[in-house]
């Protein structure tokens, strides 16, 4: 089938950047990235009901420095698609649209998701006995 | 604003897709639902962080957290799915790919759930 080239609609690329474009982008991608993370949790779980030696396996990954980062990326990804889906559940029932209070509420997602990662890791960290 | 809307449409309130907003509000329920199972998932993970095997499977077999894990899986599944979705039918606009692509994505999201949650079961019931 032909694709006719009609003219587009302003796109992206033609705005100036803001913090509730961010926030908006970054719900879809954290989304999207969650769900290469689901995939790691099934081989999680798959890996415990398995047994001992591949779960030690699986874990043994996990705690390697590649592991730690991903982990580390997939806790951010969480704790921003968690702060922006109730922002947008705020936005569903009318609210935040008035461009200060939605500007500074995209904002606000990401100090969430930034300092969340932060105390989930340390608080981890701190379980293990490490700090 | 003017309604564009015929008085039958009005009626059915299904909108241009014949389906009205089921996609729409499913995807707010799952993601209500997972506010809480997701605070249960992290809150448990940062717990038992470092834990061994024997550790995870004592902490996996209690009634409740086996049902709480079942549940996280099956509602952020079918959020996944129905966001997925959305992403596909935004960015592929051939009819085919995209009838293709939400199909892998469908059976994918169906072995997610089905193996996570039999992988739960097995620990549950096992010995």
């Amino acid at each position: 089938m032909a694709q006719v080239k009609r003219p587009l609609s302003p796109h992206l690329q033609v705005y100036r950047w803001g913090w509730h474009m961010a926030a908006s982008i970054i719900n879809r991608a954290t989304g999207a990235a969650l769900a290469f993370g689901s995939i790691l949790l099934t081989w999680w779980l798959v890996a415990m009901a398995t047994g001992h030696d591949y779960f030690d396996t699986v874990q043994g990954y996990a705690g390697s420095i590649i592991g730690r980062v991903v982990l580390f990326g997939i806790t951010f990804a969480l704790m921003q698609h968690l702060a922006g889906g109730i922002r947008h559940l705020l936005m569903d029932m009318g609210k935040l649209y008035e461009l200060k209070a939605n500007t500074s509420s995209a904002r606000l997602t990401f100090v969430f998701s930034i300092v969340m990662t932060i105390v989930i890791w340390v608080a981890a960290y701190k379980v293990m006995g490490v700090m | 604003m003017t309604d564009m809307k015929t008085p039958l449409a009005k009626v059915h309130g299904l909108g241009s897709a014949k389906e009205g907003t089921h996609h729409w509000w499913v995807q707010r329920v799952t993601a209500v639902a997972n506010i809480p199972l997701v605070i249960f998932m992290v809150v448990s993970f940062v717990g038992n962080a470092g834990k061994g095997h024997a550790e995870w499977v004592a902490w996996l077999k209690q009634p409740l957290v086996s049902v709480l894990v079942i549940l996280f899986v099956a509602n952020f599944v079918y959020h996944m799915r129905l966001g997925l979705q959305v992403i596909v039918e935004d960015y592929v606009h051939d009819k085919g790919t995209k009838i293709a692509t939400m199909l892998m994505i469908t059976f994918a999201c169906v072995l997610i759930a089905a193996l996570s949650i039999f992988s739960v079961l097995r620990i549950a019931f096992g010995g």
